[in-house]
C-alpha cells in the first residue's frame, strides 16, 4: 500500500510539475529576464563582461526550468504521499480524498506559503553575492520551523479534538501554529539586499509569479494524486461492499 | 432508475491506517532519496557543493530562482 501510494505520488507531482511548468514558463520567465535585464545594465555600465554562459539562456529558461520543475514535483509528490500515508486513517472520519486534501492544504501552507511570508522569492541580480550562505541558510531554518509546527499543531489537534470537538481542536491548533510561526518570523533576522534601483515591476510580477506557480502546482498535485490514491485503496478496501453497479 | 453506484457517503468511509512499522522503511529510504532530489534542485552549488562546478547549479538555474530557492 504504501509503494503505491508513493508510485501515485510521484506520478501526480510529474504532471504537477509540467503543468507548474508551463505556468512559469508563460508568467514567470518575462519577470525573471527584466531581472537579467537590470543584471546587464549594471554590468555594463561597470564596464565589466561576464565570462562566457556555461548554459545558455536559451536552455536555461526552457529545458532547464522544466527539469527544475519535474524533479521538484516529483519529490515533493513523493514525499506527499509518505504523510499521506501516515495520515491516512488517523484523521477522524476523513475519506482518502479528504486526507489528501489536508495534508495538501497543512503541507503548501507550512512548506512554502508561510517561509514565502518571510523569506520570500527573488528574481536574478537583486540579492548579494556574498550572502549566498546565510540566505540559504535561514530560508532552511523558516522551513524547518514552519513544518515541525504544522507536524505537532497536527498532533496536538488530534488530542484535543476527543475533548473539543473537531471545530474547536483545528481551531486551538492552527491559532497555535500561527503564533509559533509569528514568533519565529519576529526573531529571525529580515533580509533585505534589493538594489535601490531594481525595477520594483520586475520585482512583484516575479514574486507573484513564482507564487502563483506554487500554487498551480500544488492544486494540480493535490487533485490528481487525491484522484489516484482514491483508486489505489478502494477495491481493496471495498471489496465485497460496493453494490454491483448498473451500467 | 440506475442508481448511479452510491459513491461513499459524506461521512466517508474512514481508510484503516497503514502501520506506522509499515511505513518507516519507505519513509527512510524514499524521504532521503526525495530530500536529495530537492536538495539538488534547490540548493547543491550554491551555499553548499556535493558536486563541484558550476554546471548543476547553472542548468536549473530558472527553476531555483522561480521555485523561491536563494540564488543570485
Ligand atoms: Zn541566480
Amino acid at each position: 500500500m504504501v509503494r503505491s501510494l508513493l508510485v501515485r505520488g510521484m506520478i501526480a507531482g510529474l504532471v504537477a510539475g509540467l503543468v507548474a511548468f508551463v505556468f512559469a514558463r508563460v508568467f514567470g520567465e518575462p519577470a525573471l529576464e527584466g531581472g537579467i535585464a537590470y543584471e546587464d545594465m549594471v554590468s555594463a555600465a561597470s564596464g565589466e563582461t561576464g565570462g562566457p554562459a556555461l548554459v545558455s539562456r536559451g536552455v536555461q529558461s526552457s529545458i532547464g526550468l522544466a527539469v527544475g520543475y519535474l524533479i521538484y514535483g516529483v519529490a515533493v509528490g513523493g514525499i506527499l504521499a509518505l504523510v499521506h500515508a501516515t495520515a491516512q486513517g488517523r484523521l477522524g472520519r476523513l475519506g482518502v480524498r479528504g486526507t489528501a486534501v489536508v495534508v495538501a492544504l497543512v503541507g503548501f501552507t507550512s512548506a512554502v506559503l508561510v517561509p514565502f511570508l518571510k523569506y520570500p522569492a527573488n528574481p536574478p541580480a537583486s540579492s548579494l553575492d556574498d550572502t549566498i550562505g546565510e540566505r540559504t541558510g535561514l530560508f532552511v531554518v523558516m522551513i524547518v520551523i514552519s513544518v515541525a509546527g504544522a507536524v505537532a499543531a497536527t498532533a496536538l489537534c488530534r488530542r484535543l479534538a476527543d475533548r473539543l470537538g473537531w471545530w474547536n481542536a483545528v481551531l486551538s491548533a492552527a491559532g497555535g501554529y500561527v503564533v509559533l510561526v509569528g514568533l519565529a518570523a519576529f526573531l529571525l533576522p529580515a533580509i533585505s539586499e534589493t538594489p535601490r534601483d531594481f525595477p520594483a515591476a520586475v520585482l512583484y510580477d516575479f514574486r507573484l509569479a513564482s507564487l502563483g506557480g506554487h500554487v498551480v502546482l500544488w492544486t494540480a498535485l493535490t487533485l490528481v494524486f487525491a484522484t489516484l490514491a482514491d483508486r489505489a485503496t478502494r477495491p481493496s478496501a471495498l471489496a465485497g461492499a460496493v453494490p454491483t453497479r448498473a451500467s | 432508475m440506475s442508481q448511479a453506484a452510491v459513491e461513499s457517503p459524506i461521512a466517508g468511509i474512514a481508510p484503516t491506517p497503514i502501520p506506522l512499522r509499515e511505513i518507516a522503511p519507505w519513509a527512510v529510504f524514499a524521504g532521503v532519496v526525495l530530500l536529495a532530489l530537492l536538495y539538488l534542485v534547490g540548493m547543491d552549488q550554491g551555499a553548499t557543493s556535493v558536486f563541484s562546478g558550476e554546471m548543476l547549479h547553472e542548468f536549473v538555474h530558472d527553476g531555483r530562482h522561480l521555485l523561491g530557492f536563494p540564488c543570485h
